[in-house]
Formats: C-alpha cells, structure tokens, sequence
C-alpha cells in the first residue's frame, strides 16, 4: 500500500511534510526495482540543494541510482543508521529507510508532487 | 573433494602441511654466509613469512580443481553483452611466449628490442587504419583507462585553447555505459545525461537542448548499448563540433563496424579501443586488458610519451612532446595483450575483420528473430552486434530476469549481461560474437524459449536455479555489504 499521508515524485521519491521540514525517501516500488540496497551515499547536513538536483546515491546490488531532491530547501538531518544497514531502504521504505530532512525554501513546491493515489497510478503504467 | 555441490572449496593456506615443500634446490657452489652479514638487521624481518607448504602436486591439484569451476569461452558459449566474449585464437598465445617478446625488460637498450618496438609501431598504423584516426597511444591498460586518457586529452586540448574554464560540461546518454560518466566526473567535468529516443537513439532534440558554448564533449558507443546503430550520428557530430566540443568514441563495441565503417568517418575525435574484447586477447578472470587512445591529428600533441617513432636507423621510443598529458601507465602499456592483438589483426587482415563485423551481426540478428515472439524486445530493429530483450512478460509470473540468468548457468552457458543498460525494464543484454556456431545458437534459442514456457508453468523450477552447479544463488548483497576480503 502507498501512504497516503505524504506526497510523490516521478523518480520515486515520498516527501512528508512536517511544518516547513521535508523528510525524504523512496517508494516500495523503487526499492523492489532496486533490489538488496548495499550503500547509501547520503547528503551532507548543512548542503543546500534544489529541487531535481542529485541528493544522494543508492546503490544496489543491480545499479547504482541517483537520489534527487523532491524540493528545495538545506538539509537538516541524514539517516546516519543507513551507513551501517543500508537494507534499512528495503525492509522499512516508509519509516526507518528514510534519507534525509530538508528544511523548505518554498513549500509551494510540494503542490506540484503527486498524491499517493495518481502515484499508484503511475507506477501502474512504468 | 570432487563437484558435487556441497564440497567446500579450501583455500590453499588451509592445504598447507608443515614441513612440506615442493622445490628441491641444487647444492650450494659458494661459502653459504648468514643473512645478517648481508643485510642491515633492520631490514630482516623477525618471523618467517606465513606461506602455505605445500607438494607440487598438492598445488596443480589445488588450482586445476579451481580452474574446473571456472567457465570461460574455452569451456561454453559466452553471450555476455558488451563484452565481446569471442573465442581467442591460441595462436595469439603461442606468438606472446616467443621468446624475443616474453623474456625482454623495459629497460634494455632499444636496438636490442627492434621486434618489440616494430610490433607497438605496426599495431598503431593498424588501429589507425581500421579507425580512421591518425595517431594512437596503447598506454592505457583497459577500456576505463582509456576513456580517462581520452578526456585527459580532451582537457589538454581545451586547456591549450584556453577555452577549460569555458569548457566544463560532457554529455553522456542515458544508455551509456557506467564508465563514461564516472570518467568524466574523474577528470574533473560535469556530467549532463541526455535521454534516448523511441527508436533507442540519442533524442536528438534533448541533445541540441544540452549542448552549448559550455560542451567539453559528448561520449558515445557506435553502436550503443542497446545494440543500435546511432543514425543520426552525423548530426549529432555537427551539432557537438559547431559548440566547439569534442566527440569520444567509446569502442566497446567495435566489434560491429570492423571493416565496415570507422569511427573517424563518423567525425569522431577520440577513440578508444578494447584490445580484449573486439581484437581477441582474453578478459574476464583472463586478462589483463588494453584499452588504446586514438585521435585527430589536432590532439597528437597531447598524446602520452613515449611515443614509437621511426627513423633510418630503426624505430626509438621519443620522449620528446613538450604539450603531451605524460604518462599515464608503467612503461609502455600492456605490451603482451598488444602483441595478441597484432598477432590477430595480421592473422584476419583486412576482409577477415570486416567478416567478423558482419558474422557478429548476423549471429545477433539470428537471435534476436528467433527470440522476439517469447521475450519482449523493446526496440523493434535489425540490431548490430548485440541486442538487448526485455524479462517484463516473464516478470508477470514472478519470474525476474536474475532468475533467468541463473537458469541458464545450469546448462553450461555464461547468463547474458543482466539490468543494463538501465533504460530497459529486466534487461537481458545478449551478444553471441561471430565465433559461435548455428548450432549453439539454436540450443541457447532452444534453451531461452524452454525458460520462457518454465516461466509460466512452473515458476519455482527458475527460483530455484542454479541446481547443477557447485553453489546455488550467492548472498550478492551480503558479499557487497560485509565483504570478507581477507584469509585469516
């Protein structure tokens, strides 16, 4: 099932917005495609980034892939608990698998990404 | 000990007996003096060195059951696409044990290697021959090597213009291999991907929208990784030169054209080639590589020294290029890998190469026909020298293409190269080479079209491939995540 409590972007990343604080991560169906995640290469705290840029890396055991950021805003805070279980992205997408938080630099970002449910959708058609 | 599927393979450390040994040297014919009258006490170590003892026979036992779990195109068929897993010819390997080749230093004066030195000037004129570019170095040691060279030379380039700090972008298409955007972020420029069009093209509009006065280059394999001959390829070089930018011909697979047109034709400027895939010098556990940089005459200034020159009195290394980027491997490269692919070019010559390039082509094609109706084939094409099928049908019975991959190995066969390129849902990305003949391919098409039907019916027979073999599935991401690299 897809969340419905936050928002989706085309390249599979889920945001959910807490205040002006976005925390980032991937969808289910990013990591089943995938497969067993070996190395997270995260974001520094204090980076700013803009939205669509290259966040972080994951890489897998198939490929490596980009991580972009679903808005723009300074990272705050990384998941440090992926440098040590990387697989975190696969058994727990949604929760303990989250990347990183960015503070918002224009919420009206958010309005722009899709809804768990026209996400679905789209994942029905890839 | 024998293969039996559950046998432990040991190390050679734990083969080790104390006391047994395996030389026996002759006596000695000088005063036998004690270690610490020739070396400085700090310089002798304290404690023997751990090495196995071991028997001669104890050793060749060791490896030769070794070598029996290895598979290699000595041992079966090979399609790994992008890789050009060609037979190589064994003459290749008796030319490199002659002795005038395999016994000489680096070192030694050069009117006493004159073979030597011909071999490294003759392959030069061959690579440039069958290219179309006017001058190559064969320094770099394989393919990702030269790529690095070729940017480093792009850079010299730019720099000698005084256009580097202008010149700070390479774009690389979504269907490129791993290596080109990682050279090019090695050398110090940003990466711009471009997509691929509904043909498997570069989307050539995407790409006019990317290229500008900040275009370093553009990286790209003829034909690329989807197996596809880029057709707009013409365009795409005007496009890049009229921004001031160079084109890098990426060579792995080179295999499709010999003969039949060159990259420099096709108004590329840089070229590396892959010694060991498209000229027949063994890789894959066999190696080592060679990966040589061929350009226009405007980037032969740049080249690596020494550079093998001719003169009267015979050929010389010269070191003497004041702009060149410098050195970029010991001595003058993988000068044995080089030697097997000279031995190859002159065995084929010219109609030879060219009906390897077309025997490729027609292998795959053959394939990719009788394949099409029971796998999805995203681009809908003659292929070249590879082709690339998607497992999204068999995917739908829980069927992934890793479980296809391994299925294969049950029956001898190397799997395909599988998620690459990253463009096409399931990749299998198979290239059968020239050397191969129809009747392996029609039981790897038998084998393929079998796995399809086992897809649907009985799923689980492919879950749980490999059977056959002396380990079942390998914990691939346990290895990546706590790799145990060392013996203790």
């Amino acid at each position: 099932m897809t969340p419905t409590d936050r928002k989706y972007t085309r390249e599979h990343e889920w945001v959910q917005i807490n205040g002006k604080q976005a925390i980032v991560g991937i969808t289910n169906y990013a990591q089943n495609e995938l497969g067993d995640v070996v190395f997270v290469d995260l974001p520094e705290t204090g980076s700013v980034v803009e939205a669509n840029d290259e966040m972080a890396v994951v890489e897998s055991v198939k490929a490596v892939s980009d991580i972009y950021a679903p808005v723009s805003g300074k990272i705050v805070k990384v998941n440090e608990a992926l440098q040590d279980n990387p697989e975190l992205i696969n058994s727990d997408p949604y929760k303990d698998g989250w990347i990183s938080i960015i503070e918002m630099s224009d919420p009206d970002e958010v309005d722009e990404l899709m809804s768990a449910e026209e996400y679905a959708d789209f994942t029905e058609g890839e | 000990m024998r293969i039996d599927g559950t046998a432990e393979v040991k190390v050679i450390f734990e083969e080790s007996v104390s006391g047994r040994k395996g030389y026996s040297l002759p006596d000695l014919d000088v005063p036998a003096q004690e270690l610490d009258q020739l070396l400085p006490l700090e310089l002798l170590r304290q404690q023997a060195p751990v090495l196995p003892e071991v028997s001669e026979v104890d050793v060749i036992r060791h490896f030769t059951r070794l070598s029996e779990r290895n598979h290699g195109v000595d041992s079966g068929f090979y399609p790994l696409g992008s890789c050009t897993m060609k037979y190589n010819p064994k003459i290749n390997e008796d030319v490199a044990v002659l002795a005038g080749f395999q016994s000489i230093h680096p070192y030694q004066p050069e009117s006493s290697c004159q073979g030597a030195l011909e071999v490294l000037f003759d392959l030069e004129k061959c690579l440039c021959a069958i290219t179309g570019m006017d001058a190559f170095t064969l320094q770099p040691a394989a393919g990702a090597h030269g790529e690095l060279t070729g940017l480093m030379l792009i850079k010299a380039y730019h720099h000698h213009r005084g256009q580097l700090d202008q010149k700070r972008e390479v774009i690389v298409p979504d269907s490129a291999h791993g290596t080109n955007p990682a050279s090019a972020a090695l050398c110090g420029f940003k990466v711009v991907e471009v997509p691929s069009d509904a043909r498997g093209n570069v989307d050539v509009a995407a790409l006019r929208q990317v290229v500008g006065p900040q275009t370093a280059a553009l990286m790209l394999t003829n034909p690329n990784t989807l197996g596809l001959f880029e057709e707009h390829i013409e365009e795409i070089a005007q496009l890049i030169h009229e921004a001031g930018g160079l084109l890098y011909y990426d060579g792995a697979n080179a295999n499709a054209i010999l003969g039949v047109t060159r990259p420099g034709d096709m108004g590329f400027d840089v070229v590396h080639l892959n010694l060991h895939k498209t000229f027949a010098a063994p890789h894959g556990g066999g190696g080592p590589g060679s990966g040589p940089v061929g350009v226009k005459k405007d980037l032969i200034p740049f080249l690596p020294v020494p550079r093998v020159i001719q003169e009267a009195e015979g050929y010389r290394f010269d070191f003497d290029f004041p702009q060149s980027i410098g050195k970029v491997k010991a001595y003058y490269g993988n000068f044995l890998v080089a030697l097997k692919a000279y031995t190859y070019i002159r065995q084929m010559g010219p109609s030879g190469l060219k009906a390897v390039a077309e025997n490729a082509v027609l292998n795959a094609n053959y394939l990719m026909e009788q394949l099409k109706e029971y796998y999805d084939l995203p681009y809908q094409r003659r292929c070249m020298h590879e082709f690339v099928l998607s497992g999204a049908r068999q995917k739908e019975y829980g069927v992934k293409t890793l479980d296809l991959a391994k299925g294969l190995l049950d029956y001898g066969i190397h799997a395909p190269t599988i998620y690459f390129p990253l463009i096409v849902e399931e990749a299998l990305m198979i290239e059968p080479t020239e050397t191969e003949s129809k009747a392996t391919l029609d039981q790897f098409i038998a084998l393929m079209i079998k796995m399809a039907q086992e897809a649907i019916e009985s799923p689980e027979k492919l879950h749980q491939a490999p059977q056959r073999l002396p380990v079942r599935r390998l914990d691939e991401a346990g290895a990546a995540r706590n790799p145990d690299l060392k013996w203790s």
